[in-house]
């Protein structure tokens, strides 16, 4: 037998006898036979552990999986995350137990949600805080729909131009199906035209409105006033916020937002070509019955300990069926986890660090790369946090083609001149001159095709 | 497992100047964010733990004490499918050269995770007898929505507008229909007959009243009681036939692995819970992975981004040769749009990847037998004990109705957490709602006899206290780091968060 069952042929037989069935395949003969499946699968044969391991070894070898000095954000940062981190995680009693259903055997698990909704909580402001969602994406495409069931006569719901293209695209995507409209709020110079926005407010019937910190662009937004606007005709106001950022930047509660929703992934989840990753949303007590997703709140059990245990699920699928607040069923747990320990080793002074060193690497690389005459500001004079856009001059996709071939990631492209480039507390001074050095030396007549 | 409550919460831990990272100090601080305008930084620092790294090392070292997983005992929890998580999973899905990669870079520079991503949606449609899977979706309730946008794509795509209703058994998982409503979808219940399956009747009549309305049928099969629906075949024909499509949830996939697939069934769409059927952890909950299936002709349909197989005959230096590779397409025309921001939980995908690689096709066929067979035995010799409301066959799992003998009191609950004292986690609990004491039972394929002989026998024994000490059962649990908990306490006064805790203390 395979090393993963461990029946003999002697279990087998005893088995099949108390079960009362002579051959384990008659255990199918309640399937009609036409759905029958008689042939093998058309799979690989089984591999055994050292081949296995050759078979990715090749797999990630360079030519085949390279790994780039990465320059390069637009929702998936490569921060440092202490060791301890990835150690922790692999527990097994972590990782390979489920949802805490049973209170009594599952304190464990429990007990870091608990955690993680006070930090995420903290770094929001918000009152309260999900055990996680799947994405940062997909937890803004379920404010959306909070909004939109929380408004009585609303006929939309607005999304900033400056929220991440690839999350509206989430968002759109959920509202066409759920049965609302979105409409998109243009932008100037890089951030919300507030013109724009006043116009669409004067209209009336705005079930919420969706905007990013820092934007998109990496630039950081102001604000401010907008939430009295929104909450004057009842509407919600969500920002989605990078928590990393939220060491330093104003918090979606200052903002007074109602909801608070973004991607966790730069608190100490390695990049794995962009999941898992974690969504948090946070809100205000206000709409604690509308929130969807797993709560953990704390009780007592009936020895008089302080226990933790999954609460409020009358809002949840299990019970409410299709009247629930969201379909959502399994949280992000173990991602949660990875969030919690790194927060917990990070604290208060290492997270402000974090931001620190991301934004002195960013300012200076922005400073180089406009010194060496190729590059200017996309919007100038608009204050960016860690990551920033310049416009070149000369033909972009070679330029990276050739940072690609000296082993750099130097950002993302967002339009046919503009480049988008993100910096981390991981990214050395060193590695900061050498790409700019590349972009120095390059020539556009010397690309590479 | 510790049987003793740990207890703490880290913010208890934290003391002011103590710390658990370290960074390079050499940086250029030409620039630091004091050069944000004030009105954008926040007013106070956030009160974020701060301890040393063993304190944070230890604190999380014994609240996994408190834990249980599948490493530490059978958990039959019906439903989950909570198999072994093989270690090589973990050891190749944490490879260093897949943790480090941007989901943006060139796909020249990523062949290899794009070659385990397509081999993947490749491996997955043989295994379903579907054309084409989408590895976006995070999870099964994720698969089943997108499955559902899938459908209503479709019927968008051929101006079939007034498709707006969804016709899920009552027997299904609050899952389906909570997905459906999210889509925009109306649901309307098929009723079950008094052996669990699928009311057909009641179906024809619904189709006839409101067949032009049909958007499609969610089914599961075996459904939530273990059973398959003997009438699958009509039931698919039926729903064709009044314009609907068929989708399968693939909760209880693992039943079928080598005797049946879903594309074979008639069905048209449906998602993979890797988290079940192809061994990938459970997490506490997170993350999963649901990848989404499509026969053909609803190719179109799936979300973006997707990854393809080309072959580009390229000019060599010397003579022109074909380069085969795999290329990402971000945008695709895709009537349906996106599910999440990049692929979906990736390295989930390399662990279900790892585990088919491993098992290859002549073990894979092996586990919905074993699975099954596991599943009858305990069946078989429980039910002298156990009330067993629904005979014959089962699948992977079995559902008995609390304790043939009910005359002391003693619930479904208690059994369940009288079985925490025994070093076993419970089944699941009054799920499904067809019976009022329904304890749901699933083994895997991995369990062995003895294991499952042990089980019997303690659930014989508590069967036996409940006769003789029903207090005792429930009282239960007694040997566990907490007795039951105040759930009463918990919903009327909600306290979510350390800082409200510390506030009303």
């Amino acid at each position: 037998m395979f090393k993963y069952f461990p029946h003999t042929e002697e279990d087998l037989q005893e088995m099949l006898k108390a079960t009362g069935v002579e051959n384990i395949h008659n255990l199918f003969d309640d399937i009609p036979e036409a759905a029958r499946f008689k042939r093998d699968y058309e799979l690989p044969e089984a591999l055994s552990e050292t081949d296995l391991r050759l078979f990715f070894n090749q797999l990630t070898a360079p030519h085949n999986t390279r790994q780039l000095v990465c320059f390069a954000g637009a929702g998936c940062y490569d921060h440092y995350a202490p060791s301890v981190v990835q150690n922790i995680i692999q527990r097994s009693e972590f990782l390979t137990s489920y949802t805490p259903y049973q209170a009594e055997i599952s304190q464990g698990t429990l007990h870091y949600i608990f955690e993680y909704q006070s930090m995420i909580a903290e770094l929001t402001g918000m009152d309260i805080a999900n055990a996680s969602m799947y994405d940062g994406a997909t937890a803004t495409a379920e404010a959306a729909i909070m909004a939109w069931n929380n408004a009585k006569k609303a006929t939309r719901v607005l999304v900033s131009e400056t929220l991440d293209p690839k999350i509206r695209r989430v968002v759109e995507t959920y509202a066409h199906f759920n049965g609302f409209p979105i409409k998109l709020v243009p932008a100037v110079n890089g951030a919300i035209d507030r013109n724009a926005l006043d116009q669409e407010l004067a209209e009336g019937g705005v079930a919420g409105l969706i905007v990013q910190q820092p934007n998109y662009f990496g630039i950081v937004e102001d604000y401010t006033g907008i939430a009295d606007k929104i909450h004057e005709q009842k509407g919600i106001f969500v920002v989605n916020a990078n928590p990393s950022d939220l060491a330093i930047l104003k918090t979606p509660a200052e903002w007074r937002a109602d909801v608070a929703v973004g991607e966790g992934q730069s608190l100490g989840i390695p990049m794995t070509f962009g999941g898992p990753g974690v969504g948090y949303m946070a809100c205000t007590e206000k709409l604690m019955r509308k929130i969807p997703g797993r709560i953990v709140g704390q009780t007592i059990d009936n020895r008089g300990q302080r226990a933790f245990v999954l609460t409020l699920q009358a809002r949840e699928q299990h019970i409410r069926r299709q009247k629930a607040t969201s379909n959502i069923c399994s949280n992000q747990s173990l991602m949660a986890l990875y969030v919690t320990i790194y927060l917990s080793l990070m604290g208060k002074e290492g997270l402000r660090e974090v931001a620190e060193m991301s934004y002195a690497g960013a300012h200076c690389l922005r400073d180089k790369l406009v010194a060496t005459g190729k590059f200017e500001d996309t919007f100038p004079g608009q204050p960016f946090f860690n990551e920033f856009c310049v416009d070149y001059e000369g033909d972009l996709d070679a330029l990276l083609d050739e940072c690609t071939a000296n082993g750099y990631l130097a950002g993302i492209t967002v339009g046919e001149k503009t480049l988008m480039l993100a910096v981390t507390e991981q990214r050395s001074p060193e590695e900061i001159d050498e790409l700019v050095d590349i972009i120095q030396q390059f020539k556009t007549e010397e690309a590479k095709v | 497992m510790n049987r003793t409550l740990y207890g703490n919460l880290i913010f208890e831990l934290s003391k002011k100047g103590r710390k658990g990272y370290s960074l390079p100090q050499d940086y250029d601080r030409a620039h630091t964010t004091a050069e944000l305008p004030e009105a954008l930084r926040r007013k106070e620092a956030a009160r974020l733990p701060e301890c040393d790294e063993l304190t944070v090392v230890r604190h999380y070292t014994n609240l996994s004490h408190n834990n249980f997983g599948v490493n530490d005992g059978f958990y039959p929890l019906g439903s989950c499918t909570m198999k072994y998580n093989p270690i090589i999973n973990e050891e190749i899905a944490g490879m260093k050269a897949f943790a480090g990669l941007h989901p943006l870079q060139p796909a020249v520079t990523c062949q290899g995770a794009l070659e385990v991503y397509y081999n993947l949606q490749q491996s997955l449609a043989e295994l379903a007898g579907l054309k084409e899977f989408t590895l976006n979706p995070c999870a099964g309730a994720h698969g089943e929505l997108t499955g559902l946008m899938v459908i209503r794509a479709y019927h968008e795509s051929r101006k079939d507008t007034g498709r707006t209703k969804v016709l899920i058994p009552d027997s299904a998982h609050g899952t389906n229909p909570a997905s459906a409503a999210v889509c925009g979808l109306e649901v309307v219940e098929v009723k079950s007959l008094a052996d669990g399956t699928v009311d057909v009747e009641h179906l024809r009549q619904l189709l006839n009243e409101m067949g032009g309305e049909v958007a499609g049928m969610m089914m599961t099969n075996p459904n939530t009681l273990g059973i398959f629906e003997p009438q699958v075949l009509e039931i698919t024909a039926m729903v064709h036939e009044a314009g609907g499509l068929m989708y399968y949830d693939g909760a209880n996939l693992n039943a079928l692995l080598g005797e049946c697939r879903p594309g074979d069934m008639g069905f048209d769409v449906m998602h993979i819970n890797l988290h079940k059927t192809f061994s990938t952890p459970h997490g506490g909950g997170g993350p999963g992975s649901g990848p989404v299936g499509v026969r053909e002709g609803l190719e179109q349909f799936l979300p973006t981004p997707r990854v393809n197989k080309i072959v580009v005959n390229c000019d060599g230096e010397n003579e022109p040769y074909e380069w085969e590779g795999y290329v990402i397409d971000r945008e695709a025309d895709s009537a349906l749009g996106s599910v999440g921001s990049f692929f979906g939980n990736f390295a989930v995908m390399l662990k279900a990847y790892v585990y088919i690689l491993s098992l290859g096709s002549e073990n894979i066929k092996q586990v919905g037998p074993l699975a099954t067979l596991n599943a009858n035995y305990i069946k078989e010799c429980l039910k002298g004990d156990y009330l067993l409301p629904i005979g014959g066959l089962c699948k992977h799992e079995v559902v008995f109705d609390g304790l043939v003998d009910k005359s002391s009191g003693v619930t479904t609950m208690d059994v369940a957490k009288r079985l925490l004292d025994y070093g076993y986690h419970a089944p699941t609990i009054y799920f499904p709602l067809l019976f009022h004491e329904s304890l749901m039972i699933e083994p895997t394929e991995n369990e062995s006899k003895e294991t499952i002989d042990a089980f019997i026998d303690v659930m014989h024994k508590i069967a036996g206290e409940a006769k003789t000490d029903p207090e005792l059962v429930k009282t239960a649990p007694h040997n566990t780091p907490i007795g039951r908990v105040d759930d009463v306490l918990a919903a009327k006064q909600p306290v979510t968060t350390y800082w409200k805790s510390i506030a009303e203390s």
